[in-house]
């Protein structure tokens, strides 16, 4: 190939790529513009090729981490690094406590009822269970779950968004917001997870949460997802509480007004104690703060017809901004609700996540907790006999006994008894003692035919650690005479005396 | 257009729960002879001419009833055609038959009740058994759009995000007790921010009757709607009194297990009768029945783990498992596009928490890679523990997970393995057993399998299931456990029974069935989709196909559309999906019958043509086979996919002809 066979096609290319640059569009005013700068201005030309020639460099280079701190390493040196890497069990192994946990676990065969049958034969009064009026075992309650479930089948097979809401589901949200005297309710599948879902549906980053520092594990964990900044009171005082909320006020006083919510309990899951609402409400109001009430141990329970701690203690329901509670425990149900304004519940609708991820309630508990509201709403005396059988019980164990106390608040059917301070001290028993202590009170009460449980706590992973002192839970039930209730509290009474005094 | 159509025919506002309206009982499409007018269906629907003759054609012989039937013994008996019993027919009795006495009205009302939850199967070739045939497990083919539909779909967006901010810009000024709630009021901080409300204010609000539409009844293979609508721009809804019975490809019912007769609703009855409604304690304190135990080994033994505990709320189960496996150390690497309640339980648990890409196993194990070599970061400490999470089954993609590639990725990196099965569990695999049984992949290899019982088993709440050690220790560790509430009597006899049946050790044969309908119908469905023209997401044999709508008018659009022709399905935008990809997503269950889908084939094509939507180029198949060589051995199918990918041509099939081929092609690889 001679020199002018090589120009040739070099030429004819350069004629082609010429061809070519003049037919993109616009082509002829780029070409007009370098001309026209080069000729006025040749510098400007050689500043902008620099630049030009800087960005295609820039493009091209090698990316890099901007991660701090990451060590470069060659493939060969990670191969060996993964090989050595061992990582530890996904479980580790139980520890005692725990081991005794899932060892000492009481089976139920057959119905749960007043009086059930355990798994090794025997029939034991019933004082573990929520089933504090023995709607369980009710016949026209069965009756009418049992037509739900032939007209809806069981489960809903999808979440409440899509297509999973039922017309029983309407029904129940309703049929609880006029129970309370709320304006609307939302309820969710499962009542453990209710809590955890409403408190980061209103409280993000940057809120502010000011809660009871015996609040149950739920509203931690609530808490604890919703990233607010929290402040935490002395549980169950008024005290601490409005001073919180002063020191709140002030420290946010220059700051963008934030939400800001009050959280605590009506009857404590740990402590069985009761909050004082009208205190809290004039604090709310005197602050500004929202109140979020978990309600789930003290709806169906409180009051005269068991609308909960506002009837209880006379405040009106719309006077609590949210009223969060079970349909799972006395009312024998399932689920959770939240009630309050319309636009509170619209609200959750869409961004709750335990609402708007999880499949809706089955509705034969749905049906089944409107069923038992309606009890509830037209029997006053059911919740006034609940109330002399736990006077009942607790005489013969708070003032009775020498070695525990009942923390519960007298209305409270959960009694909840820790060990005095005193034995506490003279015996020198850590918590765990305490804990091992306390189930052998309880392996001893099944003995003498009598079903309580311990009061069960969970460490979790969130700062400031609570500690709860280990309790036995007795919970009273209507489905037993007086005279029975009376009994099991005399074995409850006699075993705890026999297990601490055995104790050195 | 609240809802015009819902009284375009007489039959549909029928407000008596068996109703006969035709939505609710095509199961009686066997009958059809020459007795039932042709041009009745297609009269009520406003569909397009569902060809009458499509067994026939098909090549297969007059159907007959040979396999054992669903719903029970005396579905050999012929069914009346629905279509023409309402239920103030009074010829019903009339309907001459050829071969068998006519039923009564009550059995003809019973028997199209059965149907409306569970239909019968066609013809016993409808039926298939999904297994991956081993090998890589291809990833599933992403088509594209045009364009200019990407484009429009971004004006779209920025139309209404321009509108709303007219909207509020004049709202703001005029009518300002509709703004009140979102700014400080009295001293108290607003509620929920003007900004996070937007999307909520200005585009859900325009296409909420989409959502939550309240239902009655039983979710099977028909779902009854209460109507309702609205005088204040989908503010509130008022309920209008009557209902309408639509075809049900909503609801996750994988394996047709919701409904209100039959085995599992008859144990279902019997344990309320035995043990009450609920048991009313947490699983720690007293609320473990022997009934708990024994669907705790049932389940365990089902998914093929030593050990299982089960809880309440599927949810739930998710958002209490994390903290009891990993804390502060460990490190979680999560697929990007997992279900909220992983979110949800990995944010609890304290771990550092990375994310790959879904479904990539190359930017898992870079990652890996990372997290190894590099360890914690800043103290450059191992990792405790590192758990990759990954779905069995994507609800909104309709795809599996790599499971083949995990497993061998995890050989090399000694990381554990958790597989959420909430969609996957019962819907996917030979026998039921979610993606290990599909991969033939053995279940000792994934550490924690998880699933949720509400889908396919039409119970509710979710389980764990993994090494007998494991779960002891799990059971006094997991908050689920010491505070959730115990299931319901009623919910673990639905389990067990619907576990049971699927295992065949109850009504045999029936289990069986449940799986190869659901599987033949989900690759039918996605099949017609694909040759009909329209884009679909994810793997061929999954149960969920999400057909592409992009432009966010589309999804009220299709769904009223939908609705019109009695057919409910879900359409889901922005944020569940990314901004661009709306879409409307079946669910396919075995209580469908081909005809069903059929129906739904052909409600998508007019829908399809009218709203623009058939854009499929044809790379992820549909196109028409070419003549000489129909289907390739599964050995040379990549090449011979290579091969034709070079001039592919979209695939706009005449619904007719899907409809033809579909039972004969729906066994060959989808593409």
């Amino acid at each position: 190939m001679d020199l002018q066979e090589t120009q040739r096609i070099l030429s004819e290319y350069l004629h082609e790529l010429a061809d070519l640059f003049h037919r993109v569009p616009g082509s002829a005013i780029f070409l007009r513009y370098v001309k026209s700068s080069y000729q006025d201005d040749p510098i400007r030309s050689a500043v902008e090729l620099f630049l030009f020639l800087f960005a295609v460099r820039y493009l091209l280079a090698p990316k890099y981490s901007t991660k701090p701190g990451v060590v470069p390493l060659t493939e060969d040196e990670i191969d060996d690094l993964v090989d050595e890497w061992t990582p530890e069990p996904l479980v580790g192994d139980p520890t005692a406590l725990e081991a005794m946990e899932v060892d000492k676990r009481t089976v139920i065969v057959g119905p749960v009822g007043p009086k059930s049958r355990l798994t090794n034969g025997r029939t034991v009064m019933n004082l573990g269970s929520f089933n504090f009026y023995n709607f369980n075992t009710n016949e026209s309650l069965k009756e009418q779950a049992i037509q739900t479930l032939r007209a809806y089948g069981v489960g809903p097979c999808g979440p409440r968004g899509f297509y999973g809401t039922q017309d029983v589901h309407i029904k129940t949200e309703d049929d609880v917001a006029s129970f309370l005297g709320t304006a609307a309710c939302i309820i969710y599948s499962q009542a453990f997870s209710t809590i955890s879902s409403v408190i980061p549906a209103f409280s993000k980053r940057g809120d502010i949460i000011v809660a009871d520092k015996g609040v149950s594990f739920a509203i931690r964990k609530g808490i604890q997802i919703s990233r607010s900044m929290v402040r935490w009171y002395e549980h169950n005082d008024m005290e601490d509480l409005e001073r919180v909320l002063a020191k709140v006020t002030k420290e946010q006083a220059r700051k963008p007004l934030t939400r800001r919510f009050i959280i605590t309990e009506g009857l404590f899951e740990s402590y069985g104690d009761m909050a004082d609402l009208p205190k809290i409400i004039e604090l709310r109001l005197k602050y500004k703060f929202r109140l979020i009430l978990d309600e789930t141990w003290s709806f169906g329970v409180l009051g005269r017809t068991g609308r909960g701690i506002t009837e209880h203690q006379n405040v009106d329901a719309a006077e609590v901004d949210m009223i969060v509670g079970s349909l799972a425990g006395p009312l024998v149900a399932g689920g959770g609700f939240c009630a309050g304004s319309e636009e509170i519940v619209h609200h959750q609708r869409i961004s709750a996540a335990a609402y708007t991820f999880s499949a809706a309630l089955p509705a034969l508990l749905s049906t089944t907790a409107s069923a038992t509201i309606n009890i509830l709403q037209n029997n006053p005396e059911t919740v006034s006999q609940l109330r002399e059988h736990t006077k009942a019980m607790r005489a013969q164990l708070d003032p009775r006994s020498d070695w525990v106390y009942c923390t519960s608040a007298p209305e409270n059917p959960i009694l909840v008894l820790v060990i005095k301070p005193e034995v506490v001290a003279a015996k020198r028993l850590t918590e765990d003692d305490q804990q091992f202590l306390l189930q052998d009170v309880v392996d001893e009460c099944l003995a003498n035919g009598v079903l309580i449980t311990r009061l069960k706590t969970l460490e979790d992973n969130f700062q400031p650690k609570q500690v709860i002192p280990p309790a036995l839970k007795v919970c009273v039930t209507t489905g037993l005479t007086k005279k029975e209730t009376e009994k099991a509290g005399t074995i409850i009474r006699h075993a705890i005396t026999k297990v601490m005094s055995k104790r050195k | 257009m609240p809802r015009r159509f819902s009284n375009n025919s007489s039959t549909d506002t029928s407000t008596n729960p068996p109703s006969f309206s035709p939505s609710s009982g095509k199961g009686g499409i066997s009958t059809k002879g020459p007795t039932v007018k042709s041009n009745r269906l297609s009269q009520l629907f406003s569909a397009s001419p569902k060809s009458k003759t499509e067994p026939v054609q098909s090549g297969h012989p007059q159907p007959s009833n040979s396999s054992p039937p669903i719903s029970l013994a005396s579905l050999s008996l012929p069914t009346i055609s629905l279509s023409t019993a309402t239920a103030d027919n009074p010829n019903m009795d009339e309907l001459p038959t050829t071969l068998f006495q006519p039923p009564t009205p009550e059995e003809a009302r019973r028997l199209a009740k059965q149907h409306a939850q569970f239909g019968p199967i066609g013809h016993p070739s409808h039926r298939y058994s999904s297994r991956h045939p081993g090998g890589v497990f291809p990833e599933p083919v992403m088509d594209e759009p045009p364009y200019y539909y990407l484009l429009t779909t971004y004006i779209s967006y920025l139309i209404l995000i321009a509108f709303g901010h007219v909207r509020d810009f004049f709202g703001k000024r005029f009518r300002e007790e509709h703004y009140r709630h979102l700014k400080p009021r009295n001293g108290y901080g607003a509620l929920n921010s003007d900004f996070d409300n937007f999307y909520v204010r200005r585009l859900k609000l325009r296409i909420n009757d989409c959502f939550e539409r309240p239902v009655t009844g039983v979710p099977g293979r028909t779902i009854t709607l209460i109507d309702r609508a609205t005088d204040d721009h989908n503010q509130h809804f008022f309920l209008t009194g009557t209902t309408t019975d639509t075809l049900n490809l909503s609801s996750y019912n994988y394996l047709g297990f919701a409904q209100s007769d039959g085995p599992c609703a008859d144990l279902a009855e019997e344990s309320i009768k035995k043990y009450g409604i609920a048991a009313p304690s947490t699983r720690a304190e007293s609320g473990t029945q022997d009934m708990h135990l024994e669907v705790e080994d049932l389940v365990a033994r089902f998914v093929g783990k030593e050990s299982s505990m089960i809880f309440s709320m599927g949810f739930g189960t998710n958002a209490t498992i994390f903290p009891a496996l990993v804390s502060k150390g460990c490190l979680l690497i999560s697929d990007e596009l997992n279900h909220a309640s992983i979110r949800f339980g990995a944010r609890l648990s304290g771990a550092s928490i990375a994310m790959f890409k879904h479904n990539d196993m190359k930017d898992l194990e870079l990652r890996l890679r990372e997290a190894i070599s590099q360890g914690q970061p800043r103290t450059h400490r191992p990792w405790k523990k590192i758990l990759v999470v990954v779905e069995g089954l994507y609800s909104m993609e309709g795809s599996m997970c790599n499971l083949p590639g995990l497993v061998h990725l995890k050989r090399r990196y000694k990381f554990n393995l958790f597989v959420d099965e909430a969609h996957s569990i019962g819907a996917i695999g030979p026998k039921g057993r979610g993606v290990c049984d599909y991969f033939s992949i053995d279940t000792s290899e994934v550490d924690i399998l998880m699933g949720t019982l509400t889908k396919s088993f039409g119970a509710n709440g979710g389980y764990i299931a993994a090494d007998k050690v494991m779960i002891d220790a799990l059971r006094a560790t997991n908050s689920g456990v010491y505070f959730g509430e115990s299931p319901a009597p009623a919910v673990l006899s639905q389990i067990s029974s619907a576990l049971r049946i699927i295992s065949g050790e109850l009504v045999p044969g029936q289990g069986e069935e449940r799986l190869q309908r659901l599987a033949f119908n989900s690759r039918y469905l996605r099949l017609g989709l694909k040759r009909l023209g329209f884009i679909v997401y994810g793997h061929d044999d999954s149960p969920i196909v999400p057909l592409l709508l992009f432009n966010p008018a589309k999804m009220p659009a299709f769904s009223h559309e939908m609705l019109r022709r009695k057919i409910s399905v879900v359409v889901v935008g922005y944020p569940a999906t990314p901004l661009v990809s709306s879409r409307a997503r079946f669910c396919v269950s075995a209580a469908h019958t081909k005809d069903d889908l059929d129906r739904v084939l052909t409600a998508c094509d007019e829908i399809g043509n009218v709203l623009q939507l058939k854009f499929s180029t044809g790379i992820a198949g549909g196109a028409l086979p070419a003549a000489e060589q129909p289907a390739p051995p599964p050995e040379l199918e990549k090449e011979w996919h290579r091969k034709r990918s070079d001039n592919i041509s979209p695939p706009r099939w005449r619904v007719e002809d899907v409809i033809r081929r579909g039972v004969q092609d729906v066994k060959n690889p989808l593409y």
